[in-house]
Order: C-alpha cells, then sequence, then structure tokens
C-alpha cells in the first residue's frame, strides 16, 4: 500500500511548551485513521502541525506526504498538494463571505455553492466566514469548504462535537462523501483521512480502516477502531498506563 | 451672511482643532473661471474622475455637478423631478431663501480653511430634492483639482426637504501635475422630517496634497443620515471631522474606510450630537497602515433621553514606520442613555491568514481577501454603487507592495 502520509520522531511546541513528544503514524492511501485520546493528549496539535499552522513549531522529525518532506511547507503549498482541514474552532473571518471564500478557493467553487442547500448552508453564503456561527452551522460550513477543495488527504477534528442529533446524520453523510469521493463504497478509496473523535459516532459512517491511542504527546497503539473504542468506553485510557505499546520507528 | 466679518478675518489665523497646521499663503487662490465640459467621456479628466467613482457616461445617476479648480465645469440633470441641481452662485439669484441656510449649521470662523472659504465667498454646487421626492438614481459631483500650488474653495449646500430621500456620490481628486494643493469643501448639508440621505464621498490625491473638507450636517425629526468615507491611495495631510447634528428620532451613521501610505497623514472621523429624544448614531471607522499616520477620531455626544449610540474605531498595521490612534469619545448630559464603544489596534491575525491558506490561497491572496473584507465588507448598508467602487479602489490601492 502507498503511503499518503507518514509522520517520523515528530517532536512540536507550542510557545515554550512542548506538547508533541515523539509521535510516529502512517496513513496510507485509501485509509481512514481514527485518533482517540483523552483530553489534552496532543492530537489538535498533531492535525495543525500536519496542516503547518505556524503557532506550533516542530523541533524534530519529519512530515513525509505523498513521499515528500513537508517538514518546512507553507499551509498553502500542503493545502495545493492535497491536504485539507475540518478545524474544531476555526477562527472568525470579518468582512469576508463565505461564498467569496468558496470560489477564490477553488476552480470548482461555483459550482459547488449551487450544491450548498444540501449542506443547509444557503443562506450563509453572503455571511462572514465563521462569525456568529452555531457548532452545527461551522461543522457544515467546514464541510462545504472541504468539499470545493476536494483533498486528497484529510484532516477532520471532531466532527461531531457540538451537533445536535438531527445534523449528525447530515454531517456524517457528507464526511462519507468526501472520504469516498462519490464512488462505490466496493471500489479502492483514494482519499485518506485522520480522525480524532471522542465518541465514535463518526465512524458510523466513515468505515474507519485502523484507530491510533495517543495520550501524553506520543501515539501509544494502533489498532481494530471499534475494538479500540470499545476498550476506552469501558475502562478509559487506564489501560495505556499499564501496556505502555509506544509505536516506534 | 449672519457672521460677523472681524471675527471670521481673525479667524484666518486660527489653527483647526485636529492636524498639521497648514500654511495659506503657500497657496494662490484657484481659478473661478468657467472651463465647461459638455461630454464628460471625452474629457481629459475622465480617468481621475472614474478613480473616483464618477461615472463619465452618466449612465444610472441622476444627474452630475463637476467643479474644476473653483469654477463649475458640468451640470448636468436628468430633469427628475423634484431635483434641482445648480452652482450655489446660481441658486442665491434664483432663490432669496437660498441666503439663510449659508453658514448656519457651519460656523465659518470655526478655523482658517472656514473663514477663507467664508470670505472668499466661495461657489460650489446646490443639491436640493423638494418634498414629497425620492430621488431613484444618485447624483454625483466631482470636485477636481488642475492647477498646482492653489487652493480649491468650495460651498456646497444641500437642501433635502421632507418625506425625501437622495444619495451623493462625491469624488474629489486632483490632475498629476496639480500635486501640490490644498483642497477645502464646505458643506452644508439640511434634512428636513422623515427624509434619508447618503452622503458617499471617495478622495484620490497626490502625495502633497493638502485637504480640509468641512462638513456639517442638520437631520431633521424622524430623518436618517448616512456618511461614507472613503481614502486609499497616498495624500498628503489630510483633516476632516464632520458633525451632525439630530433631531427626534433622527439617526446618522459614518463610515469610514482608509488606508494611510507612507507619507500620508489622515486625521478622519466623525462627531454626533444627539440632540432629540430617541436619535441614534453610530461611527464605524476602518483603517490601515502602510507606514502612514493614521488618526482614527469619534466623539458621540449624548443630550436627550432614549439615545443610543455605538462608535467603532478597528485599524490594521500592515507596516512599521507610522503610527495609528485610535480615538473614541463618549459624552452623556442625561441619565438615559445607551452609549458604547470599541477599539482595536493591531496587526492581521495569524491564525486568520492561514486559515485561508489551507484552503489553498497563497498568503498575498488571503491578506489581500481580508483587508478588502475587513474595509468594506464588515460594514453594512454602503450603496451598492460605492461598494462597487470601493472594490474596485481596493484593488488599485496595491496592498501587496
Amino acid at each position: 500500500m502507498t503511503e499518503m502520509l507518514k509522520v517520523v520522531d515528530l517532536h512540536a511546541c507550542a510557545g515554550e511548551r512542548e506538547i508533541l513528544k515523539g509521535v510516529n503514524l502512517t496513513v496510507n492511501e485509501g485509509e481512514t485513521c481514527v485518533l482517540f485520546g483523552p483530553n489534552g493528549s496532543g492530537k489538535s496539535t498533531l492535525m495543525s502541525t500536519i496542516m503547518g499552522y505556524s503557532s506550533i513549531e516542530v523541533t524534530q522529525g519529519e512530515i513525509l506526504f505523498k513521499g515528500e518532506d513537508i517538514t518546512d511547507k507553507t499551509v498553502d503549498q500542503r493545502a495545493k498538494m492535497g491536504i485539507g482541514m475540518m478545524m474544531q474552532r476555526p477562527p472568525n473571518i470579518f468582512g469576508v463571505k463565505l461564498g467569496d471564500l468558496i470560489k477564490a478557493s477553488s476552480p470548482i467553487g461555483a459550482s459547488v455553492l449551487e450544491d450548498a442547500s444540501k449542506f443547509k448552508m444557503q443562506d450563509f453564503l453572503d455571511r462572514e466566514v465563521n462569525v456568529g456561527f452555531s457548532g452545527g452551522e461551522i461543522k457544515r460550513s467546514e464541510l462545504l469548504q472541504l468539499t470545493a477543495q476536494k483533498p486528497d488527504f484529510i484532516l477532520l477534528d471532531e466532527p461531531e462535537s457540538g451537533v445536535d442529533l438531527e445534523n449528525i446524520d447530515l454531517i456524517g453523510r457528507k464526511v462519507h462523501d468526501l472520504l469516498y469521493d462519490g464512488s462505490c463504497p466496493g471500489r479502492q478509496r483514494h482519499v485518506s483521512s485522520l480522525v480524532i473523535t471522542h465518541t465514535g459516532q463518526i465512524m458510523d459512517y466513515i468505515g474507519a480502516d485502523r484507530g491510533y491511542v495517543m495520550k501524553e504527546g506520543r501515539i501509544f497503539c494502533s489498532g481494530r477502531p471499534t475494538d479500540l473504542l470499545k476498550e476506552i468506553k469501558e475502562n478509559g485510557y487506564g489501560e495505556c498506563d499499564a501496556c505502555q505499546q509506544i509505536i516506534k520507528l | 451672511m449672519p457672521a460677523d466679518n472681524q471675527a471670521v478675518k481673525d479667524a484666518l489665523s486660527k489653527k483647526g482643532a485636529f492636524g498639521a497646521d497648514l500654511d495659506l499663503e503657500h497657496y494662490d487662490e484657484g481659478s473661478g473661471d468657467t472651463r465647461t465640459i459638455d461630454d464628460l467621456q471625452s474629457s481629459e479628466y475622465k480617468d481621475y474622475m472614474e478613480k473616483v467613482g464618477i461615472v463619465a457616461d452618466e449612465i444610472n445617476r441622476s444627474g452630475t455637478l463637476m467643479f474644476i479648480d473653483n469654477g463649475m465645469s458640468h451640470c448636468h440633470s436628468n430633469q427628475q423631478e423634484g431635483l434641482e441641481l445648480m452652482s450655489v452662485k446660481d441658486a442665491v439669484k434664483k432663490y432669496d431663501w437660498v441666503k439663510d441656510y449659508f453658514w448656519k449649521a457651519m460656523d465659518p470662523a470655526k478655523d482658517k480653511y472656514t473663514a477663507k472659504t467664508y470670505l472668499e465667498d466661495s461657489d460650489g454646487y446646490f443639491i436640493r430634492v423638494k418634498s414629497g421626492y425620492h430621488i431613484k438614481d444618485p447624483v454625483q459631483t466631482c470636485m477636481m483639482i488642475d492647477t498646482d500650488k492653489t487652493v480649491q474653495n468650495v460651498h456646497n449646500l444641500v437642501i433635502v426637504e421632507d418625506n425625501a430621500s437622495l444619495e451623493i456620490l462625491t469624488g474629489c481628486s486632483t490632475s498629476p501635475h496639480a500635486n501640490d494643493a490644498l483642497h477645502i469643501g464646505v458643506s452644508e448639508i439640511y434634512i428636513g422630517e422623515n427624509s434619508d440621505v447618503s452622503f458617499s464621498m471617495i478622495h484620490s490625491w497626490g502625495k502633497q496634497t493638502g485637504v480640509r473638507p468641512r462638513t456639517a450636517t442638520q437631520v431633521g425629526k424622524n430623518s436618517r443620515y448616512t456618511n461614507n468615507y472613503v481614502i486609499l491611495n497616498p495624500v498628503g495631510s489630510l483633516q476632516s471631522f464632520p458633525t451632525a447634528t439630530l433631531a427626534e428620532g433622527a439617526s446618522a451613521l459614518y463610515n469610514t474606510m482608509c488606508i494611510a501610505h507612507e507619507g500620508s497623514d489622515i486625521d478622519t472621523g466623525g462627531l454626533v450630537y444627539l440632540n432629540g429624544r430617541d436619535s441614534n448614531a453610530q461611527i464605524m471607522s476602518r483603517s490601515i497602515s502602510m507606514g502612514g499616520h493614521m488618526c482614527a477620531r469619534g466623539r458621540l455626544v449624548g443630550n436627550a433621553p432614549g439615545v443610543k449610540a455605538h462608535l467603532e474605531c478597528r485599524s490594521i498595521i500592515m507596516k512599521d514606520g507610522g503610527s495609528t490612534n485610535a480615538v473614541p469619545e463618549l459624552e452623556a448630559h442625561v441619565a438615559d442613555v445607551e452609549m458604547t464603544h470599541e477599539a482595536a489596534v493591531g496587526k492581521i491575525a495569524r491564525d486568520q491568514i492561514e486559515y485561508l491558506m489551507s484552503r489553498g490561497l497563497d498568503e498575498d491572496q488571503a491578506v489581500s481577501m481580508i483587508v478588502r473584507g475587513f474595509l468594506s465588507g464588515s460594514i453594512n448598508g454602503l450603496p451598492p454603487a460605492l461598494q462597487q467602487e470601493l472594490d474596485t479602489a481596493i484593488e488599485q490601492a496595491n496592498l501587496g507592495d
């Protein structure tokens, strides 16, 4: 299997504090990986580091994407190579209309806007990006943007958090569409993803292939996502302390 | 003229309350000769006019008034009923009562610039909308300085009577060879009851030009006044602090959008006296310093119960070397008022730029999208014609340099 993303011994700091303490992780082409871990374990930081946000400084290790070292590449270079991210709390962009951003960011942006109603976002295109959006509206806006962007590798940071039961189905289906890129689930997938989830609800929609558990800035283990989720639901992350099966190179 | 001539003469040496003190002796008085332009489209000034939003073909405009230096060059109206356009001098000849409006909203002894305009008995444009008429398309006015080292002195009069509405788009500019000139535009705007007036000004001057607009507006009972001011190109020294006085139930909205380039000194904002019960006002300022000096002022004075007012000054600093001041002031003289302000000065937040970059925009595209949004997108209620002009002007302002 071709490796889409390979993270090797990644150390990274936010300000003075080291958050990532030697992360090793691989996501293959067409693979959907789920990232579990307690609050504060570094999951969102890992995603921001993969996307290239400058609030995080890489101090050691490397990030390979499609075989190329992207550790020093800018955010837009990574986006152009095919990485897309759904943020949990994206910033407000005052004065910029959602529709204008989508049109500017993608050659197919204008045609995606015609389908905005399928995301229940038709009334938001003239609104300022993220300003006054509810939790569910932010998720739908992010998904609409990603649908226009068509990334090969998608980082999804808690896609179901803050979403009511009615919207979770819509969001789940749209995430599914993104990952399968319209093709039949029976075929080989090309789009890969890394998905942070606490509840596992999103797993009903995405057909997760592999699960990773992150704790204290490192990946502890990997396994079948449903099994890992069951263990975490029953026993929390306590077992990780006893197990200490840290993924090494 | 009600003013005491001697007091006004004395005011010739009175510095403005804000901004650099410009030496009037440095400039000759601009020529009042008329250089008639029949067709704006074939005019040599066409490009400069279009830069400040003046539509040369005059389509979708109710009329156009143009001054070159101190002489009226063009006055065209599409003869809409209820609308009168002419020079102030012609208006005085036509109606005895016009003089009653002279220097009523504006004190000629306010400073040396108003005094100069008063003493020169300056001409200007006269716009009147009669009671009960709603003028569909905007009236456009253009003030062009064409002679170096001269002062353009104009005194404009706008009268919108009761139950009426009007939109004015004003574009002011200099020819490239008239860089070191001074523009003094005194505008008095009188709005009756239950009327709606929007006054939008786009400026584009030379790097040395001095600019001292003096605008005073009286807003009648239950009327609405919107003042938009845009300057995105380099200027020498610009200082303006337009004032509105509100009657009962009246409202005023001031939107200011500025870029202070290196070498530019801009001091602008708005002052509203909320004198009538339940009157309300908003002053919104968006400015960007590209290495120039920028001062955004706002002052709200609550003099009556039920007053609601809000003031917002936001500035982005893109380049070091200049300075940015936000000066919001609230003053209340009765208990039953609700007045607020907020001010923010700083760079564009990095997370916003990177958020747009994560959608594939490069850094320059992301910055320019945020800046464009900052200047115009977060201000509601701009007239569509102005929004279009603003977008074009922002494109041309070379924010990336």
